[in-house]
């Protein structure tokens, strides 16, 4: 049978196409920009996202549409996470630059990496086909193992990249064998079409099993306990800013395609494997938080709070009832809040690290003492990540608990919204112990730490997201109640 | 000034604070004079809008609730901006606004250690948005934003500016508050999902408890009112819930402990008398001996522990959760007496508590000490300043003609006669007990003047010009307060008049809804 060209719709994939075209510019130029002039390369890689997003802002208000032999989608879910992936790679990018170029790290190369990762991430956002969403959660992967390693020298990184490499390889066998078997008894690959094929089948074990594999697969991707081992090692080994980016760019990418999967796909036998989100969640959160309690480190601290942040968003899987659009939709909803927020305000409080550890500062807690007194705007910002972080006004972070703790209230599973409520106390503990060591306790050096101007920027971009989120939360409920699955 | 009386001065009143914030972050920090300047500006503004929202109000039909704004906000969830003040809100609001706006004068004078007038007047600016939000809010999201929006100034005060132990009280103090706060919402949320209607307006769903019976059985709304009762009581705070307190005001800096005490406790009664009943009347008639005998219990151990303390700041903190505890008795009666006496108490209490904790404050700054052992002969010394003392703890007490008295007697009246269907036995128990309370007040308070007062000038403050009397900028930022307790203890209509008409329509709407309540449970 000779394969038939799909037709391709090129304004619809036009973001991805300026995207791969940047990342190939990127690495082309590279090649011929002297040593001290390798920093062009995130000039260009900005100006490449920034087209990006132009693009993307070029297709609101287009009518849901399928392209690429109904594999590819565009509709407000899509168009809501490009957005989000091109402001995060964006606040990554102004992140990285001073620390890149001072460390004479391979810049030509991370640009590329990293612009590929978030090409993947745009690939998700519109995947509708499980062959699409695993080329999606690989095109992220990948460069993310690659970059996770940039600190060669470090025998951290090393150790780092490689638990996230063979996990990472691991968990894509496991969810590729999970697809592998959606396909054998359904027939399809395409979404729409495996729901239709499984309404018909029911809630048969081997469609259950391969719907566990699949999610087990993405568990890794998301750092759910218990297959979060890797990603506090991976992120303290890491370059921090590309902790960063891992911790938000390639997490929500992992989000994005188990709420495909989940909400689209597999919801008529939600019966079924809701109570495997249910443990997760459960799991994921506490345990975070737990482990998060002793940590000195504020990478590492990052990391167990992001872990934590991944068990509240999975709450919102363990609440989707086939029976009642509404609670389901619902649900749905206050996962893309907090997914949108999350991004910000943890991409805030990496920046906010990175920023401190760069000149004469460290990634220890110890030392954020009296930071207070000694930059009190860099201070205040980090301050208010980590509120909003705890979920705490006057910050967008406590929408994103809210809208959660409704989906959950709204969908009778008030166990469970009583864990996320017992998480938020204790979470609230580590958070503040930070903020308590830079207000409260006296600095042990009067040093100024001195904070880049692209930095600042990044950071108060994201920190006047998140009040204003917080005043008018329209901005965001707006957008995520409109961004349904169709 | 149309849009000021179709609801906008509310509104004004609770975010002009916020813009005085928005402004202070242009002024340089060294700038010293120009930052305060800016902070009582707008802290005085503040007041001005209050004042004129008292001209404004309509007291004929305090019942109601007026010069309110209703706009969307959240319509994903159905929660709207809708503020307003009635009867019960506006004293409060007035206190708020007074308070604030004293402790930006009073910061003139002194400001504590390590300074940074600019983060502190900030938050002092954004502690009045969170308070004064809290008192107009008729959302119950919106309600809860403001409600936690207090709790991050009120712990980086405490954490920065204040005592030696100020990390743990600062701690202690949010996470306290933060744990009660999960069950009040958990309990919003039971409300809202329950009630069907899928608003969070508080007049919407008031009306809706009064036909009874609207949120199901007796044991669900007995629930959703514990979760609500978690987070009051704990703001209250109420004993047992009260041990984040005494740590919280004795190692606040001055003016935190003044706007702790005149405020932020206020808070949770209010929460009682705004959402709690009104909501859940039902469960507020169950759970009204609880409240009761927890109250009274309040009374007599504050007052023991008072005895105990050597610390004259702590002292006057546990003095607090006594008299929160009067507070706290007239609630329970669910009597027009009783909670009339509960708002009266609440704003007698934060003129008079505020007023005490402005004086020992002012006593650390010149003796050095809040050591009541260490302390003697103030009045001998300094007489204004002793004189001060002595009216501002004898109208703690409850001497009657001060603002003091009319609280704690209203109170006791209410338990005498509690509403229908509360055991009178058991509230006039507590009105026995509560009134023992109010003996072993008079008797703490007295010693302690006799202490700090009386007596011989210690040694080491004998030296002539060492300890001044009562400074300019301090009459300033009292005055106000020391009028106010001898005008509300002479004219105490001045209050009760406002209240009574929001009270009297809470009673009826209390009293409507249980009925109503029961005629559904019999058929």
């Amino acid at each position: 049978m000779p394969l038939a060209q799909p037709a391709v719709n090129w304004h619809i994939i036009s973001p991805e196409i300026v995207l791969a075209l940047t990342a190939c510019l990127v690495l082309v130029a590279d090649l011929f920009l002297p040593e001290d002039a390798k920093w062009v390369a995130m000039p260009l890689s900005a100006a490449g996202i920034f087209g990006t997003l132009a693009a993307v802002v070029s297709l609101v208000g287009t009518h849901p549409t399928y392209t690429l032999a109904n594999s590819y989608q565009l509709d407000h879910f899509a168009l809501l996470f490009k957005g989000l992936f091109c402001v995060i790679g964006l606040i990554v990018l102004a992140i990285s630059f001073h620390y890149f170029r001072a460390g004479h790290y391979y810049q030509g190369e991370y640009y590329f990496l990293m612009l590929c990762s978030l090409l993947g991430g745009l690939v998700m956002s519109s995947a509708r086909d499980l062959i699409t969403i695993f080329i999606a959660i690989e095109l992220i992967s990948v460069p993310a193992f690659v970059m996770a390693a940039l600190r060669k020298s470090d025998p951290k990184s090393n150790e780092g990249s490689l638990k996230f490499f063979l996990f990472g390889v691991l968990s894509s066998a496991v969810m590729l064998y999970g697809m592998s078997l959606i396909y054998g008894v359904t027939g399809h690959t395409q979404i729409d079409a495996i729901r239709v094929s499984i309404a018909h089948n029911g809630a048969k074990p081997i469609i259950v099993l391969s719907v566990f594999f699949v999610v087990v697969g993405f568990a890794f991707k998301i750092s759910a306990v218990p297959f979060h081992f890797w990603a506090p090692d991976t992120y303290e080994g890491a370059p921090p800013p590309v902790a960063a980016f891992l911790s938000t760019s390639s997490k929500i990418g992992g989000f994005v395609g188990l709420l495909v999967l989940m909400f689209r796909a597999f919801p008529v036998v939600a019966d079924a494997w809701r109570p495997i989100f249910a443990v997760l969640a459960v799991l994921t959160m506490t345990v975070g938080n737990l482990i998060a309690l002793r940590q000195q480190h504020i990478i590492r601290l990052l990391a167990y709070s992001g872990i934590a942040q991944s068990g509240y968003i999975l709450v919102a899987f363990a609440l989707i009832n086939p029976q009642s659009p509404a609670v389901s939709h619902q649900a749905f909803v206050s996962a893309l809040v907090y997914i949108a927020i999350y991004g910000l305000m943890d991409l805030g409080a990496f920046s906010a690290a990175v920023a401190f550890a760069r000149k004469g500062g460290s990634y220890f807690i110890n030392d954020y003492a009296g930071l207070w007194q000694r930059s009190p705007v860099l201070a205040t910002l980090l301050a208010g990540f980590l509120v909003s972080l705890a979920g705490v006004p006057p910050m967008a972070g406590a929408w994103a608990k809210l809208f959660i703790f409704l989906a959950a209230i709204r969908a009778q599973v008030y166990w469970l919204a009583a864990v996320m409520g017992l998480n938020a106390v204790i979470a609230s503990w580590y958070y503040l112990a930070v903020v308590k060591r830079m207000f409260f306790d006296p600095p042990e050096t009067d040093d100024v730490v001195e904070v880049p101007y692209l930095m600042q920027a990044a950071m108060g971009v994201a920190a006047l997201a998140l009040v204003a989120g917080f005043i008018y939360p329209q901005l965001i409920t707006h957008l995520a109640a409109n961004s349904v699955l169709h | 000034m149309e849009w000021f009386q179709n609801g906008w001065g509310v509104t004004l009143a609770t975010f002009l604070p916020m813009v005085g914030v928005a402004a202070m972050l242009f002024i340089p920090p060294a700038q010293d004079r120009l930052i305060k300047l800016v902070g009582t500006i707008f802290a005085g503004l503040t007041l001005l809008v209050g004042i004129v929202l008292l001209f404004q109000f309509d007291y004929g039909s305090a019942g109601t609730l007026q010069l309110g704004t209703n706009l969307d906000w959240i319509p994903q969830i159905g929660s709207r901006y809708h503020v307003g003040v009635d009867g019960i809100s506006l004293p409060l609001l007035e206190l708020s606004v007074l308070v604030c706006f004293l402790c930006t004068i009073y910061l003139w004078w002194h400001v504590p250690a390590p300074g940074k007038i600019k983060a502190l007047l900030s938050l002092v600016l954004l502690l009045e948005t969170g308070m004064n939000g809290s008192f107009v809010a008729l959302d119950l999201i919106l309600f809860f934003v403001f409600w936690e929006l207090v709790l991050v100034p009120m712990y980086f005060m405490i954490g920065i500016w204040g005592g030696p132990r100020r990390q743990y009280a600062a701690v202690k103090f949010f996470l306290y508050t933060l744990f009660g706060s999960i069950f009040m919402l958990l309990g919003f949320l039971a409300i809202y999902f329950k009630s069907g209607a899928t608003t969070f307006d508080m007049v919407t769903l008031r009306a809706q408890a009064a036909q009874g019976g609207a949120l199901g059985s007796t044991l669900f709304q007995n629930l959703t009112f514990l979760g609500l009762f978690l987070g009051f009581a704990i703001k209250v705070p109420m004993w047992p819930f009260h041990t984040w307190l005494p740590d919280a005001h004795t190692e606040a800096p001055t003016i935190g402990s003044v706007l702790l005490a005149a405020i932020l406790l206020k808070m949770g009664t209010y929460g009682f008398i705004r959402i709690a009943i009104p909501l859940l009347p039902q469960a507020a008639h169950d759970f009204a001996p609880l409240i009761g005998i927890l109250a009274v219990i309040a009374i007599i151990y504050g007052a023991l522990c008072c005895f105990a303390q050597s610390d004259l700041k702590r002292l006057i903190a546990f003095s607090s959760v006594g008299h929160m505890g009067f507070v706290m008795l007239g609630i329970s009666t669910l009597t027009s007496q009783g909670i009339n006496g509960a708002i009266f108490g609440m704003v007698a209490h934060g003129l008079i508590t505020g007023m005490l904790f402005f004086l020992v404050g002012s006593i650390h700054e010149r003796y050095h000490t809040r050591e009541i052992s260490d302390l003697g002969g103030v009045l001998q010394q300094i007489p204004r300043f002793g004189t001060l003392l002595t009216y501002t703890a004898i109208a703690s007490l409850g001497l009657p003609g001060l603002a003091g008295f009319w609280g704690e007697m209203l109170a006791l009246l209410g338990a005498y006669h509690p509403a229908i269907g509360l055991s009178p036995v058991l509230f006039r128990i507590l009105m026995v007990g509560a009134g023992i309370g109010t003996v072993l007040t008079a008797g703490y308070f007295l010693w302690m003047l006799q202490r700090v007062n009386m007596g011989r000038v210690p040694e080491k403050f004998a030296a002539p010009g060492r300890i001044f009397d009562v400074q300019r900028l301090e009459w300033f930022a009292w005055t106000p307060l020391l009028v106010l307790i001898i005008v509300a203890g002479l004219y105490p209509k001045m209050i009760l008049s406002v209240t009574n008409g929001a009270v009297q329509a809470l009673v009826v709407h209390v009293g409507a809804a249980l009925h109503a309540g029961s005629t559904v449970a019999l058929h």
